[in-house]
């Protein structure tokens, strides 16, 4: 029923219009009564040895309550990794303690060692001010290098070692691909550094604890992308609160892109200090404990060989990879480099050897973990920049290389070299559909017209897959997750014919409001505006797993419809009871249940006011009532994939980059919502060329972080952009969800950075210019010092 | 932020009684004072905003003077001077977003002095003479590097006159993250000559390129500078440009704003 806001119609954002009039409701706007406020003691050393923190002034101030250290803590659990990863040897990787308040040790600028609850903020901030700590600065690791090759400098000393695993993808490929390269008639290597990125979401983070001693219940309401997996965590590992005992809430979230999956030490402490307090506590972060204090991003050193036949036939494919993952383990950081990274080195194409390396190193700097794209950034960067190093070397079109090497669409299912089955996808199309939209031929002119402007135009191509709809909980437990990854929805059909759907996805700029009703008002054939999404609280919605990893749709939405599907079934045997027939003689239309070849008929309205007044069910057949539960657990990841153009102009005196153009034709499966899917995809473009141009958390060799506000973390603004041209239509349908949806979250972001210093470096090579790679953000500096040797 | 008072005078007599308070701190548009509180890493016990004096507002022609009032915004010299000198115009129209413009005032920016900031170069390079509410001070003498200035503790800003020269051009090029300047250079010729004032790129503040003045006072062209780049001595390097990109930089800039001014 299309027609009228249902599958593949653009709708406008339903939830844009409190967000676009100021009435969005965020944690830091909740404030129940008698709320006292808090503040924390951070770390200004990078790694420094705690002797002793006095609190004894501070608790003393005016207007302060209680005062924490992680003496407090010393007694609760840590915050775990999520995912337990094997060295190669078999050893499990080196898991150090992540308490909720640093203890005997801070290992990071920023690191948390006490925490000031007072009547107002002011006055905890002031108390914080008179903690009289006495801290042994100690000499910093910072650099992965330094910290694999320092055994006495140590973030953990209790592990002895920097090294949190290290880790071979697919370990029994690692021989063959070394021979393959050994013998190999042409190797291109590229050394490279996917720069750390410090997340930014508008909103930073927020707490509130609560406490009710009458009924022992807590409540947490957070800034997260995954109420449950918050809750589980805090249940399970940390504080020992039965799930049942804690509500978390995360209402209106201002941006995540992955910052805010992970649990954090902040949550459990807010809880802790209302039990003790009997008041609510709440505690907001600044923009500079964000920058401090999230976790960040990428980080990632490289060194990648592509083996290939002089007639560009890719033999081999072999990286080396060192993944920071900051002081800390924080929840996804072990994944991120290792199943989101190393199994998609395979790419596009079928290369029939594949094996990477990969070295966790903990430094004394922010912890490290998925942000948007999550691995698959990282992976497609590598891949498709010494891709084009190769073309360049074998002297070949850089189109013309992929699409030699392209999985064809006879192919699928195509079993990855890299350990994946890929269910489909058409990169020729997308590429067909690329050319075209590119204007190649037209190219060379740009280029003149550029030069008589005194500048350097070049173009720069690429293609991405990467794995989405995370994931196949069969599968994540071989690799070593330690949660499922399925998820859930109920949808209850109220009475009076609207319903409200209930939802283990969680929305914070996704547009889930609007989305997950086209789905459901697609298959009952009713208005989408009498269907209202349900998410966020625990409370209120069954167990899901969150948002991250371009999954909603793909994993919620299909739960929501395989949910819809029961209640069509359900309900098509109360209309079969009203029109005292057999179900199986009851068809369903366009909302309406109508007997075959009579014209007997009831609405999806009147069936559902029936089940709740049941007054001649036979009640052993039917139960009264119109609500449904499921869980969806995906047979496989879902594979989008693109191709990206994009053409640059440098400025030779200056070395400043400009985007001309940026162009994404994806493969995101159905679409459910063409405008959502061109905002995220307009999204995650800019996200893309933040890190490509301008973005860099950058340490110095004391930890300090440089880039430690907007002053100097240079985010994209709209005139850094030019106009995307976003193309969706070259759609292969994922075969084993219901609605065919591959996801489309994490894209932009994926396959921009490779593309723009794929274009750089072809404005400087065409311009004369012997520059191989320059690593990002490829600033103004960089590329004029790339050309100036 | 910590706790302070607030005075918001009508006159220069009573603002200059405010800031005899001790530690009182004159506020103009706050752009770069009042995060700094926010950071509490200041602290003034009051302070005492500028922007409520009528006779410091405003933009004025007398002669080849330009008097711009102390508390007047970038956005209104941006408009009332585009005039009247429109390379400062032009300068105070790239300063910051629409929002840092309507509320920053020229008497702040200069007696911030930041070391990357746009009005030090315009002032500087129109050699233009700063007035507060106790005497006249050429740019030449104010100006006293990073942060510093001749100003004296409770000394107000009340208006910065600027010689209109026969030409002249701003060429910023921005710091990709604050967009303060990275390299931000001000050339003004004049009867008596050219000035070339560089801001964003020294370790000492805004300053003279003095040996560009002299290529450009004999041939005020291009070329006159040839390849020229400015002095590696105390150039600023960070995260953001090396030494020698920046002194690059400064050659490419007062090339480009000399083309300007055509």
């Amino acid at each position: 029923m299309a027609a009228d806001g249902g599958m593949g119609h653009a709708t406008k954002r339903r939830e844009d219009v409190r967000f676009l009039t100021g009435r969005g409701k965020y944690t830091d706007d909740y404030t129940p009564a008698k709320t006292t406020y808090c503040a924390f003691a951070r770390s200004t050393v990078a790694n420094g040895k705690i002797n002793s923190i006095d609190t004894k002034d501070a608790a003393g101030m005016p207007g302060v309550v209680t005062v924490f250290t992680g003496e407090d803590f010393a007694e609760v659990g840590g915050n775990p990794a999520g995912w337990l990863i094997n060295s190669r040897d078999g050893e499990p990787m080196k898991e150090p303690k992540r308490p909720v308040l640093a203890h005997g040790k801070v290992r990071h600028v920023g690191d948390a060692y006490a925490a000031v609850i007072a009547e107002t903020l002011e006055q905890a901030m002031d108390a914080v001010e008179a903690i009289d700590a006495d801290i042994d600065e100690l000499d910093a690791v910072v650099n992965m290098v330094d910290a694999l090759a320092n055994s006495t400098t140590l973030v953990h000393d209790e592990i002895g070692t920097n090294q949190c695993f290290d880790w071979g993808w697919i370990e029994d490929n690692r021989a063959a691909t070394d021979e393959a390269i050994k013998n190999a008639p042409h190797v291109t290597t590229l050394e490279l550094v996917n720069n750390r990125l410090v997340p930014n979401a508008m909103e930073p983070r927020c707490s509130i604890g609560e406490y009710d001693p009458g009924t022992g219940d807590y409540k947490l309401t957070t800034t997260s992308q995954n109420p449950h997996l918050t809750r589980l965590l805090i249940s399970a590992f940390v504080m020992g609160i039965p799930e049942n005992k804690l509500t978390v809430h995360a209402p209106d979230v201002g941006g995540g892109f992955g910052s805010k999956i992970y649990h954090y030490g902040e949550e459990a402490l807010v809880l802790a200090a209302a039990k003790k307090l009997n008041r609510p506590v709440k505690w907001t972060s600044t923009r500079t404990e964000a920058f401090l204090s999230d976790a960040h991003g990428r980080d990632h050193v490289t060194k990648i060989e592509l083996a290939c036949e002089r007639d560009g036939t890719f033999i081999a494919f072999r990286t080396e990879t060192m993944a920071n993952v900051g002081a800390y383990l924080s929840n996804f950081s072990t994944a991120t480099p290792t199943f989101l990274h190393g199994t998609l080195m395979a790419g596009n194409y079928t290369v029939p050897n594949v094996y990477v390396n990969v070295k966790a190193v903990f430094t004394n700097t922010a912890p490290v973990d998925a942000y948007r794209g999550a691995g698959r950034p990282e992976a497609t960067f590598s891949l498709e920049r010494v891709i084009d190093k190769a073309a360049r070397e074998l002297g070949m079109d850089p189109i013309a290389l992929r699409r030699k090497n392209f999985i064809k669409p006879d192919q699928y299912p195509y079993a990855s070299a890299a350990g994946l089955e890929y269910d489909s996808g058409n990169y020729d199309a997308l590429m067909d559909g690329l050319e075209a939209a590119a204007d190649l031929a037209g190219f060379e002119a740009r280029r003149a017209e550029s030069a008589k402007n005194g500048k350097l135009r070049g173009l720069g191509i690429n293609s991405y897959i990467e794995a989405c709809g995370i994931a196949p909980s069969n599968l994540v437990g071989v690799l070593g997750s330690r949660v499922g990854l399925y998820d859930a929805a109920t949808v209850r059909v109220n009475a009076t014919g609207n319903i409200s759907v209930m939802v283990g996805a969680h929305s914070h700029g996704q547009g889930h409001e609007t989305a997950f009703p086209q789905v459901v008002a697609d298959m009952l054939g009713v208005d989408p505006m009498s269907i209202e999404i349900v998410h966020g609280d625990t409370s209120k919605i069954p167990f899901g797993m969150g948002t991250y990893g371009s999954r909603s749709l793909a994993v919620c939405g299909s739960a929501v419809f395989r949910a819809t599907e029961k209640i069509i079934k359900k309900a098509t045997l109360i209309a079969a009871h009203m029109m005292e027939d057999k179900p199986e003689n009851v068809d369903f239309e366009d909302g309406d249940f109508s007997v075959k070849g009579t014209n007997k008929k009831v609405s999806f309205g009147d069936v559902a006011l029936k089940a709740y007044i049941p007054h001649d069910f036979p009640l052993e057949d039917i139960e009264p009532g119109l609500e449904e539960t499921a869980f969806y657990d995906p047979a496989n990841f879902t594979y989008p994939s693109g191709a990206y153009a994009c053409e640059v102009e440098v400025d030779p005196d200056t070395g400043k980059v400009d985007i001309c153009s940026m162009i994404a034709m994806d493969d995101f499966g159905n679409v459910v919502n063409p405008m959502i899917v061109t905002g995220q995809v307009q999204g995650g473009l800019a996200q893309g060329i933040g890190q490509a141009l301008l973005e860099h958390g950058i340490y110095d060799e004391n930890g300090q972080l440089l880039s430690g506000s907007l002053m100097d973390y240079a985010m994209p603004r709209a005139d850094d952009l030019p106009n995307f041209v976003v193309d969706h239509s070259h759609a292969t349908r994922c075969t084993h969800n219901p609605i065919g949806v591959k996801g489309c979250g994490e894209a932009g972001a994926i396959g921009s950075p490779p593309t723009v210093v794929n274009a750089v470096v072809d404005a400087l090579q065409r311009g004369g210019h012997d520059v191989e790679h320059i690593d990002m953000p490829v600033s103004p500096a960089r590329v004029w010092e790339a050309m100036n040797g | 932020m910590y706790n302070f008072e607030f005075a918001k005078p009508k006159t220069v007599e009573e603002a200059a009684s405010a800031m005899a308070a001790e530690g009182a701190q004159a506020l103009g548009g706050g752009q770069t004072l009042l995060p700094t509180m926010k950071q509490r890493l200041a602290s003034p016990e009051v302070l005492v905003s500028m922007t409520g004096i009528e006779s410091m507002v405003g933009v004025a022609v007398r002669g080849d003077t330009l008097t711009i009032g102390g508390a007047t915004t970038h956005a209104q010299v941006a408009a009332d001077a585009a005039d009247l000198y429109p390379g400062l115009a032009a300068l105070a129209a790239n300063i910051g977003d629409p929002a840092v413009r309507n509320r920053g005032t020229i008497g702040g920016s200069l007696a911030n002095n930041d070391p990357a900031a746009c009005y030090p170069a315009g002032a500087l390079g129109s050699g233009a003479t700063i007035t507060t509410n106790t005497r006249d001070i050429a740019a030449d003498d104010y100006f006293q590097g990073m942060f510093e200035t001749a100003l004296d503790e409770d000394e107000i800003i009340t208006s910065v006159s600027f010689p209109i020269p026969e030409k002249a051009n701003y060429q910023k090029f921005d710091q990709p993250a604050s967009r303060f300047a990275l390299v931000g250079v001000f050339v003004a010729k004049t009867a008596d000559g050219v000035r070339v004032a560089v801001t964003g790129a020294s370790n000492e503040g805004v300053y003279r390129w003095t040996e560009a003045e002299t290529a450009l006072s004999a041939s005020f062209s291009e070329g006159a500078l040839e390849s020229m780049s400015g002095n590696l001595d105390d150039m600023i390097a960070d995260l953001h440009g090396s030494a020698s990109y920046r002194a690059h930089l400064v050659g490419v800039l007062t090339r480009r704003a000399v083309a300007a001014c055509g």
